[in-house]
Formats: C-alpha cells, sequence, structure tokens
C-alpha cells in the first residue's frame, strides 16, 4: 500500500477547496495556490524517486480500497512508466501555469479565487486519470476532469467561450459515453469467464485479450472514439481550435499539455494491451488518421490567422505523431511517442504562453495585428524563438529526441507512412518561422503594436503605451521550461529509462517482436 | 564494389591529449551560453571572450593534430561522452571521432573561424548589438565542430541542424529588414527539405543494420543490397544539396548573402556550405558500394558548376556574384567526390584551398563595402585600388587563385579535379571534365569583369550618393580588419602548394578516405593542364575586351540578350520554386482552411450561425449544439467505419 499517489490526488483537491474559500482575497489565494501546487510537485518527485524501473511490477505505488463492491469497483491506483512521467508532466506544469496566469485579467465579476481552485481541482482530475487502475475509475475520472475545464473555459475564457465550452464538453462526454459502453461491455466479458465481473485493469487484460477478433474490434472502438475525441485525430479534431483559442491561456496550456494526452494515453494502457487483435488489425487505418492529422494539422497551421488557433493547429499535428509512434509497434517509436507527450506538453505549454504574453501586451489575437515586435520585446521574441525551435524538433531541444524516436522507430514496420509523416518536419519549419517572421520581424508593424510604440501617425492608446519587454515573474515562469527543453534535448536518458521498460511491456501484451534487434535485421 | 573497408579502419579510444577533445564543443558552445544569456552587462568584452573561445579552440586543434601526425600507427580515435538517445537496439552515442579528416576540418572552422572573428570586431564596431553577434558566431563554431566530430550520422545531423540553426540566425541579422528575415526563412526551409533526406537515410541504415555509428555501418555496408546502397547514397546527397547550396536546391544561398559579411565569408563560403562535401567524403565506404549514386553525384556537381558560374556573369551585386561563385565551386567539389576514390581527397583539397581564398574574397568585399556605406552594387564602384591598397592587393590574389593562376592555391585544387574529371573513361570523361573545363573557362570571365568593375577603371562613384544620402568617400579599413585578409591571402598563394607536393594531404588524409587513386582516361594531366590554362586565359581576355576597354555605366543596361536576362533572373529557379510549390502550396493551405472551417465544422458553425450567439437564446442555442454534434460525430464515425471496411477487406 502506497500512500504517494494518494496524497498525489487529495493534496489538490483539498487546496482547490480552501482556494475557492479565498475568494475576496485575491493575492492570498494565488499564493495558496501556487504553495500547494509547489508541495504537489515535491510529492511528484518523492514518487519519481520512488518508482523501480527494472522491476518486473507492471504497476507500482500501488493501492486499492473497496469502492462499489457490488459491481466490483476499487478505487485503485498504480502507475506504470508512462503514467509516472505524464503524472510527472503534471505536477510541473501546473505551478507554472498559477505563475503564468498570475496577473490574467479576468472576465468582469470573476475572481481570481474561482480560477486557481478549478486550476487545482482538476489537477486531481488529471493525476486520477493516470493512476487509476481500476477500469471504471478511469472512466469517471475520464469524465470529471471535464467539468473544471468546462467552467474554466465558459466562466474565464475568450468572448466566444460558452460556445467553446459546449463543443468541447460535448465532444468528450460523447466520446466518454461511447466508451462507457465498452468499459460495460469487458465487464461483462470478465464476469462470463471468471464468473464474477471486475473492473480491474490487470485482471481484465488476461480476460480481453483472448475474446474473438470481432468482439475486441467492436469493444476497441468504443474506447477508441473517446480516445480519438481527447487526442484528437482528424476528423474529430474540430473542437480542439475553439476550445484552445477561447480557453483562458493557462487551461489552454493543461488542455493540450496534459487532457489531450488521456487520448494518446488511453491508447498505450487500454486499447494495445487489452485488445491486441483488434489493435493489430486496425493499425493501418489509425496510422492513416495519424499521417493525415500530420499533414492536416500543419498545412492548417500554416494558414491560421489567430495566434492561439495556431497553437492548436500545430498541436494536432504533434498528436499525429504521436499516433503514428504507438501504432507502428517497436519499442524505438513507442519510446518516442510517450517521450513525445512529455515533450509535447512542456515545449506546446511554453509556445501556448509565450502567445498569451504577445497577446497581453498587444490585445489581439490576430497575427495581422503584429509585426516586428522583436524590436520591441527581445527577451520575449527569443522565448517565442526558443518554444518554437522545440516544436519544430531542432536537434539539441527535447522534442528532436522524441520526433527521432518516432520517426526512426516506426520507418522498419511502416516506411512509407513514416516518409509522409517526416515531410511535416518541413512543414513545422514554415509554419514556426513563418510565424515568428510576421509577429516579430521586419520593421514594427500592425495596429496590435503601432499605437503602443508612437510610431509616425499612430494614435497612441493610452493602455498600451508602455509596452514592456518581459518582467521578472514571466521569466522566472518561462525559465524553468526552457531549462528543461535543453536539459532533455542533450540528456533524455533519465525519462526514457523509466518509459522504455513500460513501452516494451506494452508491446510483449499485444504480442509484437521489435521489427530491429541488436544485429540488425 | 571497390573497398568498403577503406575509412573502417580500427578504432582505438582517444587518450592523453585527445581525452580532452570534448573542449572543442564546449569552449565556443560556453561563449555562445554567456554571449547570449549575459544580456547588456557582458557588452563591453563579450566580443574578445567570443574571440578567445575559437582561437583558444584552434590552440587545441593545432595540438591535437600534431600530435595525431606525430603518431606512427593509428590515427583514428574516438571520445565517448555519453549515450544520448538509447532505446533497445537503438543505442546513439553523443561521442567524438577524431581521425585526419575531423582533424583537418577541425582546423579549417577553428582556423578562418579565429581570422574571422577578429575581423569581425571591427566590421561589426558600430552595431549596438555586437555581442549577440559574436553569440551566434560561437554558436555556430560549435555546431560546425559537432558536425564534423561526430562519431555517427545522428550526432552529424545534430550539428547539421545547428549550423542550420545558426545560419538562419545570422541571416536574420538584420532582421528588421523583410528581405533579409525572409531569406533566412528560405534558407532553413530550403535545408530542412535536405536535411529530410538525410533523416531517411539514417532510418534506412538503423532498419538494416540497427546501428547508426560511422564505425559499425562502415564495416557493414557489404550487408545492405545494391538498391539500399543507391537509395542511402541519394538521399545523402539531398541532404549535400540542400546544405552546400546544390542543384535544385541552391536558390537560398545567394539570399543567403542578406547576412553581415563576415557571415558569408565563414558560414555561406568557408566551411558551413562544404558541408554536404564533408557528409560525401565522409561516407566514402558507402558511395564506393554505389557507381550508380556516384554517378548522380557528379551529374549534380557538373550542372551546379555550371549553373553557378553562368549566373556568377550576370550580377551586378558584389556579394551575389561571390555567392553564387561559391554555389559553382562547391559544384567542383561535389564532382570531385563524386568521382570516388580518385576524387575525395582532392574535393577536400579544393575545400581548404577555397576556404582560404573565398574567404579572403568575401572579407574584401565587406571591407570595400565598409568603405563605401554599404553599397554592394559592382557598377557604382571602380577605381577603387587606389583607395583601398591592402584591400586591393590581399583580393588580387585571392582572384588569382581562384581563377587557378599558376601556382597559386586553385591552380593545384581545381586543375586536379578537373584532370580527374578527364580521366574518367568513354562519354563520362568528356561530359564532366568537359564541363568542369568549361566552368574554369567561364569562372575567370566572371571573376576579371568582378575586378574589373570594383577595383580598375574610372571611378564612378564620386558623383553618385549612397541610398540614405551620402557621398561616397572608400577608405582603407581598420588593421583588425585587414590582417585576416593577409593571413588568408598568404594562404590563398601557398596552401595549394603545401598540400598537393608529395601528395601530402591526401596521404594524410588516407586512414579516411582511403588511398588517393589515379587512372588514365580520355585526357592526359598535361594536356588538361594547358587546355584549362587556355581557356582561363580567354575568360580573362575576352572579360578584359568586354569591360576593360571602355568606361563601364553606372547602372545595368536593361536592353540585352535572352541569355543575361535568364541568368539575372537565376536561370528561372526561383520563378519555378514559385511555381511548383509556393503557389500551389499557399492555394492548397486556403483551400484547406476553407474546407475545415465550412466543411468539417461546417454544420456546428452553420447553425451555430443560424442560431445566433445571444445568451437569452442559451438554451435553444445549447439543443441546436447538441443535434448538431452529434450529426457531425456521427459523419465522422461513418467514415472511420467506412474506411474501417475498407482495411478489413483489403
Amino acid at each position: 500500500m502506497s500512500w504517494t499517489l494518494i496524497a498525489l490526488l487529495l493534496l489538490p483537491l483539498a487546496g482547490g477547496v480552501v482556494v475557492a474559500f479565498l475568494r475576496g482575497n485575491d493575492r492570498l489565494a494565488k499564493a495558496v495556490a501556487l504553495a500547494v501546487s509547489l508541495v504537489e510537485l515535491v510529492i511528484a518527485v518523492f514518487a519519481w524517486t520512488g518508482y523501480d524501473p527494472s522491476s518486473d511490477e507492471r504497476l507500482q505505488l500501488t493501492s486499492s480500497a473497496d469502492w462499489i463492491p457490488a459491481f466490483g469497483v476499487r478505487l485503485s491506483f498504480g502507475v506504470d512508466g508512462i503514467a509516472l512521467v505524464m503524472i510527472a508532466l503534471i505536477a510541473f506544469l501546473v505551478p507554472v501555469v498559477i505563475g503564468g496566469s498570475w496577473a490574467d485579467k479576468l472576465p468582469e465579476g470573476r475572481s481570481a479565487g474561482g480560477f486557481f481552485a478549478l486550476l487545482l481541482v482538476m489537477e486531481t482530475g488529471m493525476v486520477g486519470v493516470f493512476a487509476a487502475t481500476d477500469v471504471f475509475l478511469f472512466y469517471v475520472f475520464f469524465e470529471a476532469v471535464l467539468v473544471p475545464m468546462y467552467f474554466l473555459i465558459g466562466r474565464f475564457g475568450g468572448p466566444n467561450r460558452q460556445y467553446a465550452a459546449m463543443k468541447f464538453f460535448l465532444y468528450s462526454l460523447l466520446g466518454g459515453l461511447i466508451m462507457l459502453a465498452s468499459v460495460i461491455g469487458v465487464y461483462v466479458a470478465a464476469a462470463d469467464k471468471l464468473g464474477a465481473g471486475t473492473f480491474d485493469w490487470a485482471t481484465l487484460v488476461t480476460v480481453t485479450r483472448d475474446l474473438p477478433l470481432s468482439t475486441q474490434i467492436w469493444l476497441f472502438l468504443g474506447f477508441f472514439a473517446a480516445f480519438a475525441i481527447k487526442a484528437p485525430l482528424v476528423p474529430l479534431h474540430t473542437w480542439l481550435p475553439d476550445a484552445g483559442a477561447e480557453a483562458p491561456v493557462g487551461a489552454g496550456v493543461l488542455l493540450v499539455g496534459v487532457l489531450d494526452k488521456i487520448g494518446t494515453f488511453g491508447f498505450l494502457r487500454y486499447c494495445l494491451p487489452m485488445f491486441p487483435l483488434a489493435s493489430q488489425e486496425l493499425a493501418p487505418l489509425i496510422l492513416v488518421l495519424a499521417v493525415a492529422g500530420i499533414l492536416y494539422g500543419s498545412l492548417l497551421a500554416v494558414g491560421q490567422s489567430d495566434l492561439k488557433r495556431f497553437v492548436a493547429y500545430t498541436s494536432i499535428a504533434h498528436f499525429g505523431f504521436i499516433a503514428l509512434g504507438i501504432f507502428a509497434f517497436s519499442s524505438q517509436a513507442g519510446a518516442g511517442a510517450v517521450l513525445y507527450m512529455v515533450n509535447h506538453g512542456i515545449s506546446t505549454g511554453m509556445l501556448f504562453l509565450v502567445v498569451g504574453m504577445v497577446m497581453a501586451r498587444g490585445g489581439s489575437r490576430l497575427i495581422e495585428d503584429y509585426g516586428g515586435m522583436a524590436k520591441l520585446t527581445p527577451v520575449l521574441g527569443g522565448m517565442f524563438f526558443v518554444a518554437g525551435l522545440s516544436s519544430l524538433a531542432l536537434p539539441g531541444t527535447n522534442s528532436f529526441v522524441s520526433e527521432f524516436l518516432v520517426l526512426v522507430g516506426s520507418y522498419p514496420n511502416q516506411p512509407v507512412y513514416t516518409i509522409l509523416a517526416a515531410l511535416g518536419m518541413v512543414l513545422a519549419a514554415l509554419y514556426i518561422l513563418w510565424l515568428y517572421q510576421r509577429v516579430f520581424q521586419g520593421p514594427v508593424r500592425g495596429t496590435a503594436l503601432v499605437g503602443a510604440t508612437g510610431g509616425p501617425g499612430a494614435v497612441v492608446d493610452p493602455e498600451r503605451a508602455g509596452l514592456r519587454d518581459l518582467n521578472k515573474r514571466e521569466l522566472a515562469v518561462l525559465a524553468p521550461l526552457v531549462a528543461l527543453i535543453l536539459v532533455l534535448g542533450f540528456y533524455p536518458k533519465p525519462v526514457l529509462d523509466v518509459i522504455t521498460p513500460s513501452v516494451g511491456a506494452t508491446l510483449s501484451e499485444v504480442g509484437v517482436a521489435d521489427p530491429v534487434t541488436q544485429e540488425g535485421k | 564494389m571497390l573497398d568498403p573497408a577503406s575509412g573502417s579502419s580500427d578504432v582505438v579510444a582517444a587518450g592523453g591529449i585527445g581525452s580532452l577533445a570534448w573542449l572543442l564543443l564546449a569552449l565556443p558552445a560556453f561563449g555562445a551560453a554567456v554571449l547570449l544569456l549575459g544580456g547588456r552587462r557582458t557588452d563591453r568584452w563579450g566580443h574578445l571572450l567570443g574571440c578567445a573561445t575559437v582561437v583558444a579552440a584552434f590552440g587545441y586543434g593545432v595540438a591535437l593534430f600534431l600530435d595525431t601526425l606525430g603518431r606512427t600507427g593509428e590515427r583514428t580515435s574516438e571520445l565517448h561522452l555519453f549515450d544520448w538517445v538509447s532505446v533497445n537496439a537503438l543505442n546513439v552515442e553523443f561521442a567524438l571521432r577524431i581521425d585526419p579528416l575531423s582533424l583537418t576540418f577541425v582546423l579549417l572552422i577553428t582556423g578562418v573561424g579565429s581570422l574571422i572573428h577578429i575581423y569581425s570586431i571591427g566590421y561589426m564596431a558600430h552595431e549596438a548589438g555586437r555581442r549577440k553577434f559574436f553569440g551566434y558566431l560561437n554558436l555556430f563554431v560549435a555546431a560546425m565542430l559537432l558536425l564534423v566530430l561526430g562519431n555517427g550520422f545522428v550526432t552529424l545531423y545534430f550539428g547539421w541542424e545547428g549550423v542550420g540553426l545558426a545560419s538562419y540566425l545570422l541571416i536574420g541579422w538584420y532582421q528588421h529588414k523583410p528581405e533579409a528575415a525572409s531569406a533566412a526563412k528560405k534558407a532553413f526551409l530550403m535545408n530542412r527539405v535536405g536535411d529530410l533526406g538525410l533523416a531517411i537515410a539514417i532510418f534506412i541504415l538503423f532498419k538494416e543494420l540497427g546501428t547508426t555509428q560511422y564505425t559499425e555501418v562502415f564495416s557493414r555496408v557489404g550487408e545492405l543490397s545494391a538498391a539500399e546502397v543507391t537509395a542511402v547514397t541519394l538521399l545523402l546527397l539531398l541532404g549535400a544539396c540542400g546544405k552546400s547550396g546544390q542543384f535544385p536546391l541552391q536558390a537560398w544561398l545567394p539570399d543567403a548573402m542578406a547576412g553581415p559579411t563576415p557571415v558569408s565569408a565563414l558560414i555561406h563560403a568557408a566551411t558551413m556550405v562544404t558541408a554536404g562535401v564533408y557528409l560525401i567524403a565522409r561516407s566514402n565506404p558507402i558511395y564506393n558500394a554505389s557507381a550508380d549514386g556516384r554517378l548522380v553525384v557528379m551529374i549534380i556537381g557538373a550542372v551546379t558548376l555550371v549553373i553557378g558560374c553562368v549566373i556568377g556573369c550576370a550580377y551586378d551585386d558584389f556579394k551575389k556574384v561571390l555567392a553564387y561563385s561559391t554555389v559553382s565551386q562547391i559544384g567542383y567539389m561535389i564532382l570531385a567526390v563524386g568521382l570516388g576514390p580518385i576524387g575525395y581527397a582532392l574535393g577536400i583539397m579544393h575545400l581548404l584551398t577555397h576556404g582560404f581564398f573565398k574567404a579572403g574574397l568575401f572579407l574584401g568585399a565587406g571591407s570595400v563595402m565598409h568603405g563605401m556605406n554599404d553599397e554592394g552594387n559592382i557598377r557604382r564602384m571602380g577605381g577603387l585600388w587606389r583607395k583601398m591598397p591592402i584591400t586591393f592587393f590581399t583580393w588580387l590574389l585571392g582572384y588569382a587563385a581562384l581563377i587557378g593562376f599558376p601556382f597559386l592555391s586553385g591552380y593545384y585544387s581545381k586543375d586536379a579535379i578537373i584532370a580527374a574529371a578527364f580521366s574518367e573513361q568513354g562519354w563520362r570523361g568528356w561530359v564532366f571534365g568537359g564541363a568542369a573545363a568549361l566552368g574554369a573557362g567561364i569562372t575567370a570571365f566572371y571573376m576579371t569583369r568582378l575586378l574589373i568593375l570594383v577595383f580598375l577603371g574610372k571611378a564612378r562613384w564620386t558623383e553618385l550618393r549612397s541610398e540614405d544620402g551620402r557621398e561616397y568617400h572608400p577608405h582603407e579599413s581598420p588593421p583588425s580588419m585587414t590582417v585576416p585578409m593577409i593571413v588568408l591571402a598568404i594562404g590563398s598563394v601557398g596552401a595549394g602548394f603545401l598540400l598537393a607536393t608529395n601528395h601530402n594531404l591526401a596521404g594524410w588524409l588516407t586512414p579516411s578516405l582511403g588511398e588517393l587513386r589515379e587512372q588514365h582516361g580520355v585526357l592526359d594531366h598535361t594536356v588538361v593542364n594547358f587546355l584549362v590554362l587556355g581557356l582561363s586565359a580567354l575568360g580573362v581576355l575576352v572579360a578584359w575586351l568586354l569591360f576593360g576597354r571602355k568606361p563601364q555605366p553606372a547602372t545595368r543596361p536593361e536592353r540585352v540578350s535572352f541569355p543575361v536576362r535568364a541568368a539575372r533572373a537565376d536561370l528561372y529557379g526561383n520563378a519555378l520554386n514559385e511555381a511548383l510549390f509556393a503557389r500551389p502550396g499557399t492555394w492548397l493551405t486556403r483551400a484547406l482552411v476553407f474546407v475545415d472551417n465550412k466543411g468539417v465544422d461546417g454544420l456546428v458553425n452553420g447553425s451555430a450561425a443560424l442560431l445566433g450567439g445571444s445568451s437569452g437564446r442559451l438554451r435553444r442555442l445549447q439543443t441546436g449544439f447538441v443535434r448538431s454534434y452529434a450529426l457531425s460525430m456521427l459523419l465522422g464515425a461513418i467514415f472511420v467505419l467506412g474506411a474501417l471496411l475498407m482495411v478489413r477487406f483489403s
């Protein structure tokens, strides 16, 4: 019985409740929220050190208690290497997000206490999704995490927030309901085989993997529908640009950085081990969707005129790489996909935050309202550039390692899809550098900036008269992200060592062997 | 199959002085980190730190070179630093390979790099962000050293994209100018197209051999099928074309001249753009195994060398002429390494001598522009030799070296390549040798044109004003700029003789590249020698007759023949790119954005627009949403199911 995960679950929930009662005092509410999230980070480090990647235990740091005995539902928690790195990512991102949202201008009548309370509650939900080892419990967390995000977008988002929040909520909810059908399906299958139903993941795997292919396909599709909406794969992606664009920046970071990874995590934890036959049968279809997502998302990112929608579309392209890595069935591609999940949270999170800092200064989401900004705010320009380099997977940044692993690992099994996906490398350079050129390079221009600097003939907007470069708080928020981008770019070994055994276990559960062994083919 | 074992002789672990080889990367990387993170605090001494790190790296490089030279036996060693990317069968080490080839590049990069760092102190003295400039230069040196020192294809790729980043930052140095920003982006993108080739080559090697480290790959080339070897050679060539400005990816290099001139000299003439030559020479065991692959390399080299010098004849921009000259000269190097064992060492020799004289020519151009209010149009120059004698004489030596004046550097290195091309059998000898010899004649023509228009003849600038309305007061540059030019001029004169005598360089490089072979083909070496001298003399003479005898106008003539118009338009390379990729790409993107907004998401947005967005009607709105989402999700599900059926029945 390990208490680490339980502490990780309860602490932010309790913190959220406390912060919710501090609505009158914004400063105190923020301070408490930050303190709670930092303690959470310390506990997550503790969890990391308590995890032994070389152990044969598939799940570690486990704990379990009865919940609904009548249906065999238990409160069971535990992590493998994949879930562990995701929980570490959550614990890292939440304090960054709290720091990044510190000075957000909230819509009229909203209090900071409410906002930060929701962030903390969501942290509990997110940890729960990755830590649950009972399939029903997973489903509960899967749906529960929607609620705080729905309110974060709907109450604190941009002008079109209610539309976006509703769209996000309905897509995810319906996906979840389809999954629920499959969850019940596997319960029934277990009851048939074992005499008593169970939702215990480890037990279910041993039951469902022996089901006939046709049954596996239907159950697989139920889970897949939910995860493909979450991840999101084209053509189920259209909720993300709206939600990402309307969400407040901090919530947006968690949305694309963590919530979307529930989908790809779900592929790895549920689709692959529970339905190995269906996974292999349907892999070609998913690979098509993955590659389509890379190219489609990239091209749409090139064509965006809105900064936040831009970030959302780049994410759709990146999720294509992750899905490719998962369904290419090699340990390099799989480990690359999991590392990609972490790296994407860091680099796109940073991109989102930097875009938010640009918008906080210019007051507009439209790219065409900016130009030549590097001259006014060189440090902000540099930070955007670093985030961009990580997004386009330049060697030396974290994302290169994961993108390289996905591609080099996918090639032996799927050469055609890999080459098509690799075209995404060129497109990524195009959408990042072109955006950088439009916003930061060239002469100072654009309605969002010219007023601020008082250029010739411009009316100085008093609100934006003081267009300042990054302040100390903003630097402190971005610095850890930059540090991780570089450290994981040069020395990813500690993370890969945690991921690789779990990916290997997943692949052997699917029943596939690595295409390239030590001696080469 | 030719000599698959060359370049893969036994490798030992680096010891002694070699165990400090990580300093080569760490010194410039440290400089870059301090200068880029230190901010304004480092303004006063930043440029000195930038120079010191590279000079120190050069000093260490020389010591390592002498140490290796002194060894009689094994001259290839590796220094393991750490495991970089390691997942089961894949193990990418972060390790350095110290052998004659990498050491040769270390000396070139840190040596020329030191000179250009010093030159930049004076050249960039008036720039507010000089510290940042030195930070980028240091970043470049670190990345370039990683490129040549890495012991496998993935570390090479790391350096390869790293120099691309430095190149991007430095081309876009004047980033408030839209054309500089566009040129930087263009360079990075065209390079990424090439990088794609390099990346896919790495994927193939991993799939077939389970490794990407040089030692193992080279010793096991024989396990690859003929088609796989050829595919790898062509993909590596694609990478080389991107980085080295070779056809069809040459268009970015002339635009890259938007960067400050020291950058053009270091990155876009002497070092980075020759990385493609390094890649092919380094991969010689792979190229030895594919005659088809080498033939394509030769074709690309020959086509590029001709294209480069033809376009070079038409430009009036000082640096762009030199840029096309670089494109053309790298074409010679690519041709040389495409020749295989008779050419690898010759390609590297020309790379080294070219590093000296082309860097010198660029620094001379920078010196001229520095004294001429940053004017780059050679038609607005003329007679400058009186005003800047040191610049003129050093430039003259570089010029003579480039056109292959007897006993100067280019005479040895370029003529050797032409002779080697003529030593091929049958049509190959005639076609490749002929193209290379013809190129030599045209080179003499456009370089003489440049010499006359800039330094000789009547001064055409006395009555003109620069763009910002100032008069021209050309003057000689400060010693921090002239001294590097003098050093490079000395190299332009003597390097070829030193490297070519007794096959000094070829012998030194044998552990990396294999023995330099000789063969006899369609024309004899002596005949080629006289042929090239004759063609070069003819080129000089024609240029003199056209431009030297009568005063030239200060604006370019617009009524010109078709070939001149074509050359001025880069032989329509950019127009072709525009028509094939840029415009269709733009339309595709716009169409997809339209589809994504109106088609995929159309039901949703349409119903939302229909129902309006006011909060008073929220309830109706939401029910509308539910229906439309259900519908669009249903469509998505039908799509997925349909695809599923197709997959299952196929």
